[in-house]
């Protein structure tokens, strides 16, 4: 069962997904983990009279602190300095991995870890195993992940692709847990003495952040179960990697981002464990305290105007929650950790526009990712701006014989002329005889449209246009109404 | 009143008898439509697609042809959409303070077909008659760019003789997109194919929308079905008269 879709890690998303739609199984699982989510998050995101206003602070901050990053960096560099803290830069995932695998030397030879998607874009796990150092994750579905070889789904709830009978048999299995039941509960108590052992015993964790709060130097993170709270009060040693926009300015700008952040993420209003820590305490938690700030291209994001809001994300996932595309094929179509709307925008531009460039193209522009964004990204038009980028960015030579390109431009020929538009239509109604079945529809097309025709018939053009109907009938009304 | 019809390319070339609904609508409501025959395309698939700088001439041509209107009327929310949410942008990326200032006065004056007969003419029983089983499909741009919200219910409740039944999952998309259909042909059928789903479900005989473009994938992929439901757009369902065809009173 696990597994069942075997994929290519370096496909482009319309390939990459055609497996997963032939996953009932896992088709099922997304539907309906995200019906349930977006259930729950609309009657949160409704029974307060100001979710609206909450959502317009929420965009305020986020762009405020992507106007004045380097302002903010420098500040929360400062405090949580004072504070006890060690402030670490990286460029890129490489100096990352290495500032990281440093720190988290140990005697045992492991580190405990709480979820964090920035350590998978780091694919810090394995950067750690070439170092002698194996990582364990405590978040439950981390965990679910890890033990089943698999990749993360979703920013939030990362192993949503997998029902509770699937994670029964993969604990059976690499628990050796023969009589184990498929209740949560059961599957809860598993987890819990498989870890709670390494809790005990681990000197060092490694965490993510949800916010660097610059006015403390604080780092706040909001999770379910209480195991990150484990990880970041028992170990002696805490190293927390996040990416540079994570920043927000002052304290109380939690008041905004943690209601519009668990309302959206999990339909809760508040998250069950809020842990807000600022250094090191003598005698209380870690002894040794580093904060890892993580670049990798997100300068490169910010200098782009139009690009720039991608970074306000605070990574509720409620886009791909929202997401029609998404709920078709599971967050692994995307072949990043960053899928859906939000990796659709944000996974090519961290990679300098290099990769994932069928990612804008994955979306229909609905519009229903924009609609949730708790800080209001305008997805949608980041999405279409990212394509112009791609269009822009094809070579010369390449463009000339690109059918898409050479349509756009015939296309575009056509409609700046009246009389040309109007031998078009009568061009394609020739054109069209060959493709018209016995039905009196088209039911196969050659070429980029036979992807029109693979689930959809065509109707043939009629034979007069709405224009030459209206010239027709202002012609025999003498032009006189 | 004298309302321009911008018809949009897709329904001129394919579906010309919207055009002439809209046309019969707002005849029968005592107006004049005209039709600026040197119209052609809003720009929309280009822009959408990434070919942003090869949509710009679409739109100074589309600012030329209408710029003297009063009103326009457009029977397609994903043109408005295009118009209302990029025109601006587009026009100030142009650098032609011009074609900003006449893109800013145009703006106010662009009407899609439901909301130019409830907000711009007050109109909400259009005299229509249609004795049939229908179900409306929100289309992404008529809820989420636009905001119709209730507008094409509220047209459509006032038709003598029509049953409405709900949609369900009436705001997810039908997986149309413009080139994502073609682009991720297979995502897009399986959107489609829930869709087609909750469609099924309603047992209507007619889907209706405000935009021809989702109704074309979702006929297509019903006639491929052999399925008996059609899709109409809305304005044919408000132009029909048909219990005087059918012998009923009116």
């Amino acid at each position: 069962m696990e597994m069942t879709t075997q994929q290519n890690l370096t496909a482009d998303f319309p390939t990459a997904a055609i497996p997963l739609l032939h996953d009932e199984q896992l088709r099922a699982n997304v539907r309906h983990a995200t019906d349930v989510i977006q259930e729950k998050r609309f009657v949160r995101t409704t029974e307060i009279p100001d979710w609206q206003p909450l959502r317009d602070a929420g965009q305020k901050i986020r762009a405020h602190v992507l106007a004045n990053l380097d302002v903010y960096l420098e500040q929360f560099e400062a405090r949580c300095s004072a504070a006890g803290g060690h402030v670490h830069w990286a460029r890129d995932t490489a100096e990352a991995n290495r500032i990281i695998a440093a720190l988290a030397q140990n005697s045992t030879g492991r580190a405990i870890k709480i979820k964090s998607i920035t350590t998978e874009e780091l694919e810090l796990n394995r950067a750690l195993e070439a170092g002698g150092i194996q990582a364990i994750e405590t978040d439950l579905a981390e965990l679910i992940v890890q033990l089943g070889h698999d990749r993360p789904s979703h920013i939030c709830v990362p192993a949503l692709h997998k029902n509770r009978h699937q994670v029964r048999e993969l604990f059976v299995r690499e628990m050796n847990l023969p009589y184990l039941g498929d209740q949560p509960e059961d599957l809860t108590k598993a987890a819990r003495l498989y870890l709670r052992e390494k809790f005990l015993t681990t000197p060092v964790a490694i965490s993510g952040a949800n916010f660097l709060i610059a006015e403390t130097g604080g780092v706040c993170i909001v999770e379910s179960e209480g195991n990150g709270r484990m990880c970041l009060t028992l170990p002696q040693t805490l190293i927390t990697i996040a990416g540079i926009e994570k920043v927000i300015p002052r304290f109380r700008d939690l008041d905004v981002l943690l209601q519009v952040l668990p309302r959206s993420a999990t339909g809760e209003r508040m998250n069950p464990y809020n842990s807000i820590w600022t250094g090191i305490y003598p005698n209380d938690g870690p002894r040794e305290f580093h904060v890892v700030l993580l670049d990798n291209r997100r300068t490169e994001v910010l200098a782009d105007p139009e690009g720039r809001e991608t970074l306000q994300c605070i990574r509720c996932g409620a886009c791909q929650n929202a997401c029609p595309v998404y709920r078709q094929t599971g967050g692994h179509a995307y072949n990043s950790v960053y899928a859906g709307p939000i990796g659709a925008i944000l996974t090519p531009q961290l990679a300098s526009m290099q990769k994932g460039q069928s990612l804008p193209y994955a979306s229909s522009l609905c519009g229903a990712c924009y609609e949730v964004c708790p800080v209001k990204i305008n997805i949608p038009e980041v999405l279409i701006h990212l394509r112009g980028k791609i269009v822009a960015a094809k070579p010369k030579p390449a463009r000339a014989f690109d059918p898409e390109a050479i349509a756009m431009r015939a296309m575009q020929w056509i409609f700046q002329s009246e009389t040309r538009l109007k031998l078009a239509q009568k061009f394609g109604r020739i054109a069209q005889r060959p493709f018209i079945r016995a039905s009196g529809w088209i039911e196969r097309l050659p070429g980029m449209l036979g992807g029109w025709t693979k689930s959809r018939d065509l109707r043939p053009l009629p034979p007069q246009s709405f224009r030459e109907w209206f010239a027709q009938r202002n012609a025999s009304r003498g032009r006189h109404d | 009143m004298r309302i321009a019809l911008f018809i949009a390319c897709y329904n001129d070339t394919l579906f010309p008898e919207t055009g002439i609904a809209v046309v019969r609508v707002l005849e029968r409501l005592g107006h004049t439509v005209e039709f600026p025959a040197a119209q052609t395309c809003c720009g929309q698939m280009h822009y959408n697609t990434g070919y942003q700088a090869e949509a710009v001439p679409l739109v100074r041509r589309f600012v030329e042809v209408f710029r003297e209107c009063d009103v326009v009327c457009v029977p397609s929310s994903s043109c408005v959409a295009m118009i209302r949410e990029h025109y601006e942008k587009i026009a100030v990326a142009s650098g032609d303070k011009l074609l900003q200032s006449e893109v800013a006065t145009l703006l106010p004056r662009i009407y899609e077909f439901t909301e130019l007969l409830v907000h711009r003419l007050g109109v909400e029983d259009v005299g229509a008659v249609y004795p049939h089983r229908v179900t409306y499909h929100a289309s992404c741009h008529s809820l989420r760019s636009l905001h119709v919200g209730n507008l094409p219910m509220r047209l459509l409740k006032n038709v003598r003789d029509i049953e409405l039944v709900r949609l369900e999952r009436v705001e997810q998309c039908c997986g149309f997109g413009g080139t994502f259909a073609i682009k991720n042909a297979d995502v897009s059928s399986a959107m489609l194919e829930e869709k087609l789903q909750c469609l099924k479900k309603t047992k209507a005989e007619i889907c209706t929308a405000c935009d021809n473009s989702c109704l074309m994938h979702l006929q297509g992929a019903l006639h491929r079905q052999r399925e008996t439901m059609r899709t109409l757009h809305i304005a044919q369902i408000l132009a029909s008269e048909e219990a005087a065809a059918t012998g009923k009173d009116r």
